[in-house]
């Protein structure tokens, strides 16, 4: 293999510039792992592609090679996506970073997949506009890994994920061809393989351009703060707002210890003694978050406190508490999981109750920070792996809850991805059939099993014969391999 | 000459027995819903059977709470209108073609105006049941609204014809019914100033609607009573303050038998559409359009007006796809014009169906 990746080697620096190929072990060891990063594997080789041609040479490189190939961008994804292959090449998007084109009349940015999430919104709001998926990882992940992931965030509650806003993408397939999907117009003619695409987790090529759909930014944003005794009341009050037909930006939950954490960190100052907190967005034009605002109010009337954000700073510290918790828990507790599962909405107290369950019964501490308004689930099991088994059990209680999320009738992952971290838990959630008919699609666009092999699938699917007679000018979207989103 | 023998199945498996035995027989098979749209797409071959999807009917869960529904892909939407309205919910999905079933709008992806808020049916399934051509039942997504386990299958099959497969059960996201709605609607002559002032206002309208025979332009509110009052006083300074809805809206600008075309542009190039010598109607804030001709319509004549619409639409980012055609017509134009990515859609079919046996050709370049 290592003569291979040498030649291999050889040929991409000829094709691309020496300076674009790594191949130094201490260098290719800042590549070794993801946002996940208790999976460490150094690839054999890592390229900084500049530009489209990069990706499509350096793909076209791997397909004769049969050498496997990972995307990755900011390299923030938390399920492993973007984990390196040991005998494949690292193909980093993050130097893919501009803007092409800010288009406000048409209502659409053209980006490179190296473009951090955040930028985006920067570059459309003097024009009017905003990108609306917002992880939370938003000021360092990349466009290219939000598309690889079908990044989520907090305000997907309203305004839906990734996959809701990318109209149009090139594509390099995993035999090195560029094609492109969807466009700047809607509902290109033929199969939606865009909506294939997007999360697919860097198993189907890689992006290398992404046309985005930019909403108008509104007119008013109201964000209150509500501080409950307990969860349970938390609980309601999101179900009540829902059941009241709003439906506001964004409706986050953090317990107790999310919030005990989230004070050592970033000292947010939300209200002492609360069991719970909402932090509810609402946004559109004035009139109808005035309406609705004042029901959002009498639907909190369990809560003991009601903090109302005087401004945009009050509301970005509202936020900071929230945004901040995962890295936050490292204040309280020197190891920790966080863990990404979807339950239906309603399921909550229910499920929270069970989940404290789960927490006694393996001696670990579990905060629980979530998107109550979709039923995201993100438990943080602290543990110390300086005590012994206790890695093991917190393993083992975050695995419990993801069994949860599956007996209320969920999701394995709401937005982290699969990735590496969770192709054990895809047959609990899907049938061999289901996983078979999905690697079809696989199999269509790359038939050797060489885009981001191991991820997503617990068990590859040979292919078989390709049929040549059809092979031409494909196309094919992925983005780099996985980073999800943090949130 | 015989009927075709139609098939019946009142359940995911009778319909996966079913194409066992068809792919033992390599029999060739063609899907039917309500019928309003069997005309779509490019003229099939005889098929060997006809499976009709109207046994699959049924809500089989509504989690008012949660705003999701399952439902079998046999139901009339209109049927599942009703049972989702005494919650006060709805799948915000229009039905353009009255008598079109779940499964036949999900499979032919139709819209109207209100896919400008909430999307389409790509936006709104969060999970399906399909039965592949070899009688393989299969399941993505699953009844949560926030969910990346796996490829996103849903999207594959919404839009797909009915070439890869039969569409058994689809699980949606759900949206209240709004308080209150409102139309405002206007003759306009500036039609790039007026959709531009439209754009510039910050009502989040549900759909902005035009239609070129009238010259009018129609955009729609909902919201609460109070919001939707000021909101439509808001788009009055542009419009007026005509709020009666319009005759034409949600409707295709065709009869039965017509040609019937779709156009889609990037939204700034809208109004230079409407400067060809063709009608147009549709989503002026989505960039969909529909454009009719009538039956009598001499086929070189159709053909000349395609191929202006292909430029036209090209030239503004999108496409021109005709949905159904008389026959002469079809003889005599491309119905799906020129495709991005269809070798990746071949090998994709291929895998799907390796015997070419589900509404062959009916799809594009011959799928």
């Amino acid at each position: 293999m290592v003569a291979g990746i040498d030649a291999l080697a050889g040929r991409l620096r000829d094709a691309i510039g020496a300076e674009r190929v790594i191949t130094d072990r201490q260098e290719l060891r800042t590549y070794e792992c993801d946002g996940l990063a208790r999976f460490k594997v150094v690839p054999a080789l890592v390229v900084l592609a500049g530009s489209a041609a990069d990706v499509a040479a350096t793909v076209q490189a791997c397909a004769d090679a049969r050498v496997p190939f990972v995307a990755r961008g900011s390299g923030t994804g938390l399920s492993g996506g973007a984990l390196p292959h040991a005998d494949g090449v690292l193909i980093v998007t993050s130097q893919m970073r501009r803007i092409v084109e800010i288009a406000p009349s048409d209502e659409r940015a053209v980006v490179e997949p190296g473009v951090i999430n955040l930028h985006v919104t920067r570059a459309a709001a003097p024009h009017g506009y905003f990108y609306a998926p917002d992880p939370s990882s938003q000021q360092i992940c990349s466009i290219g890994g939000n598309v690889a992931e079908n990044s989520g965030g907090a305000h997907c509650l309203k305004y839906g994920f990734t996959t809701n806003h990318v109209v149009g993408a090139h594509v390099v397939t995993p035999d090195g061809e560029l094609v492109q999907l969807g466009g700047r117009a809607p509902d290109a003619p033929g199969y939606d393989l865009l909506g294939a695409f997007v999360g697919s987790e860097g198993t189907l090529g890689i992006t290398t351009e992404v046309t985005l759909r930019l909403v108008r930014l509104p007119e008013t944003v109201r964000t209150l703060l509500a501080a409950f005794e307990t969860i349970d009341q938390a609980g309601a009050a999101t179900s009540a707002i829902i059941g009241a037909g709003v439906v506001p930006a964004a409706v986050e939950m953090m317990d107790a210890l999310a919030i005990e954490a989230a004070e050592a960190a970033v000292s947010c100052g939300y209200p002492a003694g609360a069991g719970a907190v909402l932090i509810v967005d609402l946004d559109g034009p004035d009139a109808e978050v005035e309406a609705q605002f004042a029901q959002v109010l009498t639907l909190c009337a369990e809560a003991f406190e009601i903090r109302i954000a005087a401004g945009d700073a009050e509301r970005a510290l509202f936020w900071k508490g929230r945004k901040s918790a995962f890295a936050a828990v490292g204040r309280i507790s020197p190891d920790y999981i966080v863990q990404d599962g979807v339950i239906p909405r309603t399921a909550l107290p229910e499920v929270l109750h069970r989940i404290g369950e789960v927490s006694r019964a393996h001696g670990v501490r579990v905060a629980n920070v979530f998107h109550a308004g979709d039923g995201n689930l993100h438990p943080l099991v602290l543990f110390d792996d300086g005590v012994a088994g206790e890695a093991e059990r917190a393993e083992t209680a975050s695995g419990a809850i993801l069994d949860l999320c599956i007996e209320y009738g969920g999701s394995i992952t709401g937005e982290h991805g699969v990735g590496m971290d969770k192709t054990k838990h895809m047959p609990r959630m899907f049938t061999d059939d289901d996983l078979e008919t999905m690697q079809l699609v696989r199999c269509a666009f790359d038939p050797h099993s060489l885009a981001n092999p191991g991820k997503v699938f617990p068990t590859p699917r040979l292919c078989g014969e390709v049929p040549g007679r059809h092979r031409g000018a494909d196309q094919h979207p992925s983005q780099e391999a996985g980073l999800a989103e943090i949130f | 000459m015989a009927p075709i023998p139609q098939h019946r199945p009142t359940s995911t498996k009778e319909a996966a027995e079913l194409f066992k035995a068809a792919t033992a027989d390599g029999l060739t098979v063609a899907i039917r819903g309500g019928g309003t749209k069997q005309d779509w797409g490019a003229t099939l071959e005889e098929p060997d059977l006809i499976l009709d999807t109207s046994g699959l009917t049924g809500v089989v869960e509504h989690a008012a709470g949660d705003l999701i529904t399952v439902v079998r892909a046999g139901t009339p939407m209109a049927e599942l209108q009703r049972h989702l309205a005494p919650q006060r919910q709805q799948l915000a999905l229009d039905e353009p073609l009255p008598g079109a079933t779940v499964g036949g709008t999900v499979a032919a992806n139709t819209s109207g105006p209100r896919r400008m808020l909430y999307g389409t049916a790509r936006d709104l399934v969060i999970g399906m049941t399909v039965v592949r051509a070899d009688g393989t039942v299969t399941h993505s997504g699953g009844k949560v609204v926030k969910n990346v386990a796996g490829y996103d299958l849903g999207k594959l099959f919404t839009g797909s014809y009915g070439t890869l497969g039969l569409i058994t059960r689809c699980a949606f996201r759900l949206h209240p019914v709004p308080e209150a709605t409102a139309f405002v609607r206007a003759r306009v002559r500036d039609v790039a100033g007026i959709l531009a002032a439209i754009r510039g206002l910050q009502v989040v309208p549900s759909a902005v609607e035009i239609d070129s025979a009238t010259s009018e332009v129609a955009v729609l509110l909902e919201g609460t009573a109070a919001g939707v009052r000021a909101r439509a006083a808001t788009v009055a300074t542009v419009l007026g303050d005509d709020q009666a809805k319009p005759d034409w809206w949600g409707t295709y600008p065709w009869r039965p038998g017509d040609t019937g075309i779709k156009v889609t542009a990037a939204l700034s190039r809208v109004p230079a559409l409407l400067t060809g010598r063709v009608g147009l109607r549709g989503s002026a804030g989505t960039g969909v359009l529909y454009a009719g001709l009538p039956a009598d319509t001499p086929p070189g004549e159709v053909a000349r007006t395609l191929d202006e619409l292909r430029t036209a639409a090209r030239d503004a980012g999108g496409h021109a796809i005709v949905l159904t055609a008389p026959e002469p017509v079809r003889e005599r134009v491309d119905l799906w014009g020129p495709v991005d990515g269809l070798s990746l859609m071949w090998r994709v079919k291929h895998q799907f169906d390796p015997d070419g046996r589900f509404a062959a050709g009916r799809f594009v370049g011959g799928i």
